[in-house]
């Protein structure tokens, strides 16, 4: 049987265990007076029955799975004769290749070498024969794991302890794979930083104001000097997320306070899904509006007033950027103002302030804290944002503080960088990695701020 | 119905949920014994003063569809304590809170009849409430400081109603509010530290001070002293007899003896009626209606 198979199978006998085990434990109860005479209720015995049973012939399987092909290739190779043997590692999954293609059938016998048929048809024997050992090995260990439970089903025995502890191994691992994904991310990272820091110093990529990323492809080439300093790129990133900020926090801020401390229910109940429909349109949508409205007519209005414009401009994806992370700020604002106890308000309409003097002196400044949670929140999703620059800034990158100059950003580069063919050895590619790492350093930094400030505010109210 | 547990007389103190505005409270099914019967709008007692300081009659308080007060006469004295009892969901707070306008806030809250203070309609629409609640004051029942230091706190009202010209003015507010709250002593070096650092007691304390800190007429109270301990709450009780000169005090309390102790005046509401309106000692000693009776009794409540 195929693994595929097999799993639904396991989780049969493992059904089979519960009701089983269910049964057992109240016909041991039975004689004693009832189920308040077991440690623990049927359930719980079941539970562990039906555990006992998955949980070993899934791991079996799982590992059966991850190691069945390497070992089969391994003594499938080993059988070619010395005549056909590979020489290289390409070499040897061409021939792979051509061995499981004859074994699937997809390939004429007639057409390769006599020791390479013999391969096919060992690799057929052995993964029948794998397959068999697999089916077999996992309904045993079910059903062997299953009346090893039954037998531990006994008034004294208790098995929610048991339970409670696979239960709590199980959460533990689902955590993990959210932080050992992390870890990997990181690590990966960092290996190819290090691999790019051996071909560009690091100096010259953090204090370099060029940004020109190419590698020659003959040393007497024109311009084969490639230029790795970075200052324009954060420069750039910090325009245009700035421009969005300055847009976003007062209007994000001011919505949050209308529509929690003035708009009556029914117009908050529909002003504010509207305002967080605006965190899910897909970025493209904003790139294409602020590339094929706002740009040109922020041009045409420079042109008017007699500055000099491109038609590409920082100033046009930090526009629309803060229309985009708006949401961020007022929902993350209003969730924060609303959560100020109420009988704070009440103090200070009681002593005759009014609405906008208790906004401004009491409400606001004990959600300060939660408040610029949310502008951190929202700053690091400018920072990480692509799609509108690549639109809307262009790729040019020029050391600039003029917000009708294109400009580029960190991200736009790393896109830039890693898409169409690439040769995963040059300093340019690898320059990818190294701007991915300064960029997730960056936004952690500022998430661990957001997070401690929030956590601040967190201990004052509870 | 309770009727078989005639216990302490003065025992039944012990109840101390929020007396908010609850729909379910208020129609709470009808504990009150079968014979007795409630005329709207005819309290017992004596409900009428002379010169009175808050004139309210017919007032009837609705949330929705469902009447919280119905039909209240009452006048309350120039300095006098007049403390409301009765059991939950009888609409006292919800009584108290029309004093200063606090109702106004929700949304579903409608106020009939007329309520007047020192003459002058409460709930007209031209009347300003910033106005109105700098001369009628409250304390709720939950200290509630604002996070801010002790300094700022007192000074708050001053700030917002611009009761003083320098700094040092506002020093002389902030100290006199609170020696007449008695906190004076215990903060004066700690004026900049955090108000939500101190202990309930102080906060209450420091409530009191903040909202007499504008100078008010009234001082409405909602169970001030419901989530303190015996002693904090002796602390509020001499305070309460030590503002009672300057300051017409209105007090809710789940308390009798509480009412007992710090009121001239009490007025006993049952489920939105005004029932019996008396000098403190009459309702305590010899209640003439028999609601009121079984109240203090502990009867139910």
């Amino acid at each position: 049987m195929q693994t595929v198979d097999l799993l639904p199978l396991v989780l049969v006998l493992a059904a089979v265990a519960y009701g089983l085990a269910y049964r057992r434990s109240r016909a041991v109860a039975a004689p004693l007076g009832g189920i308040r005479n077991l440690q623990a209720l049927p359930a719980y015995y079941a539970a562990r029955a039906a555990l006992w049973c998955a949980l070993p012939a899934l791991v079996i399987l799982g590992c059966w799975a991850a190691f069945e092909g390497q070992v089969i290739q391994g003594r499938v190779m080993a059988s070619l004769p010395a005549e056909l043997a590979p020489q290289t590692d390409g070499q040897a999954s061409l021939r792979l290749s051509q061995i499981s293609n004859l074994a699937a059938g997809k390939l004429n016998p007639a057409l390769v070498p006599e020791g390479v048929s013999g391969a096919a048809t060992l690799l057929q024997e052995l993964r029948e024969q794998s397959s068999r050992f697999k089916t077999l090995l996992v309904i045993l260990v079910a059903v062997l794991g299953g009346t090893f439970a039954w037998t531990r089903i006994a008034p004294h025995i208790n098995a929610r302890k048991s339970v409670e502890r696979i239960l709590q191994c199980l959460f533990f691992m689902c955590a993990a794979v959210a932080v050992l994904t992390t870890i990997g991310i990181v690590f990966s990272v960092i290996f190819e930083t290090v691999r790019f820091f051996g071909k560009v110093p690091v100096t010259e990529f953090l204090f370099g104001t060029s940004w020109s990323p190419q590698t020659a492809l003959r040393a007497d080439q024109v311009g084969s000097e490639g230029a790795f300093g970075i200052i324009p790129l954060f420069t750039g990133t910090l325009m245009i997320s700035a421009i969005a900020l300055m847009i976003a926090v007062p209007v994000g801020l001011l919505s949050a306070v209308y529509l929690s401390e003035y708009a009556s229910r029914r117009v908050r109940a529909v002003v504010k899904p509207m305002l967080e429909m605006l965190a899910g349109v897909p970025t493209v949508v904003y790139g294409f509006f602020a590339a094929l409205t706002v740009a040109p007519f922020i041009r045409d209005l420079a042109l008017m007033l007699g500055l000099e414009a491109s038609s590409q401009s920082a100033l046009a994806a930090g526009l629309v950027m803060g229309i985009m992370i708006i949401p961020f700020v007022s929902s993350l604002s209003d969730d924060v103002i609303n959560a100020v106890p109420h009988t704070l308000r009440d103090g200070s309409l009681a002593l005759g302030a009014t609405q906008s003097e208790t906004m401004k002196s009491v409400i606001f400044p004990a959600a300060l804290p939660g408040i610029m949670g949310g502008i951190l929140l929202a700053a690091s999703r400018a920072i990480g944002e692509t799609m509108i620059v690549v639109m809307a800034a262009g790729l040019a990158a020029n050391l600039t503080a003029n917000p009708l100059d294109s400009v580029t950003t960190v991200t736009v580069q790393i896109v830039t960088l890693l898409t169409g063919d690439q040769e995963f050895d040059s300093a340019k590619t690898l320059a990818a990695f190294a701007l991915g790492m300064m960029l997730f350093m960056v936004t952690l930094l500022l998430n661990v701020i957001a997070l401690k400030i929030v956590r601040k505010y967190r201990e004052q109210y509870d | 119905m309770r009727l078989g547990t005639i216990t302490n007389p003065m025992n039944s103190d012990v109840v101390k949920e929020m007396d908010m505005p609850n729909l379910k409270e208020v129609s709470a099914p009808d504990e009150r014994p079968a014979e007795t019967v409630i005329e709207p709008g005819k309290t017992v007692g004596m409900p009428f003063t002379a010169n009175p300081r808050f004139q309210l009659r017919n007032v009837e308080v609705f949330y929705g569809e469902n009447p919280a007060i119905k039909n209240v006469s009452l006048d309350i004295a120039r300095n006098e304590v007049i403390a409301f009892i009765g059991p939950s969901g009888c609409g006292k707070s919800t009584f108290l809170r029309c004093l200063n306008r606090m109702n106004d806030s929700i949304d579903s809250c409608r106020i009939k009849g007329s309520l007047q203070l020192d003459g002058q309609e409460i709930y007209s629409p031209g009347r300003d409430v910033v106005e109105l609640r700098a001369r009628v004051g409250m304390v709720f029942q939950k200290p509630n400081p604002f996070p801010k230091s002790i300094y700022d706190n007192v000074a708050y009202g001053p700030r917002i109603h611009g009761l003083a010209n320098r700094k040092s003015d506002l020093d002389d507010i902030v100290e006199n509010s609170l020696r007449k709250a008695g906190l004076w002593e215990e903060v004066r070096h700690r004026l900049g530290a955090m108000a939500t650092g101190m202990s309930g007691g102080q906060q209450q304390r420091l409530c009191i001070a903040r909202a007499i800190a504008v100078s008010p007429e009234v001082v409405l109270m909602d169970e001030p002293c419901s989530a303190l301990d015996p002693i904090a709450t002796a602390r509020i009780e001499e305070l309460i007899a030590e503002l009672s000169e300057n300051y017409t005090i209105v007090i809710v309390t789940h308390s009798m003896q509480q009412a007992a102790r710090v009121s001239n005046r009490t007025a006993y509401f049952h489920l939105g009626h005004l029932v019996e309106v008396n000098d403190t000692s009459r309702v305590f000693t010899t209640p003439e209606h028999e609601l009121t009776e079984s109240y203090i009794t502990g009867r139910f409540g």
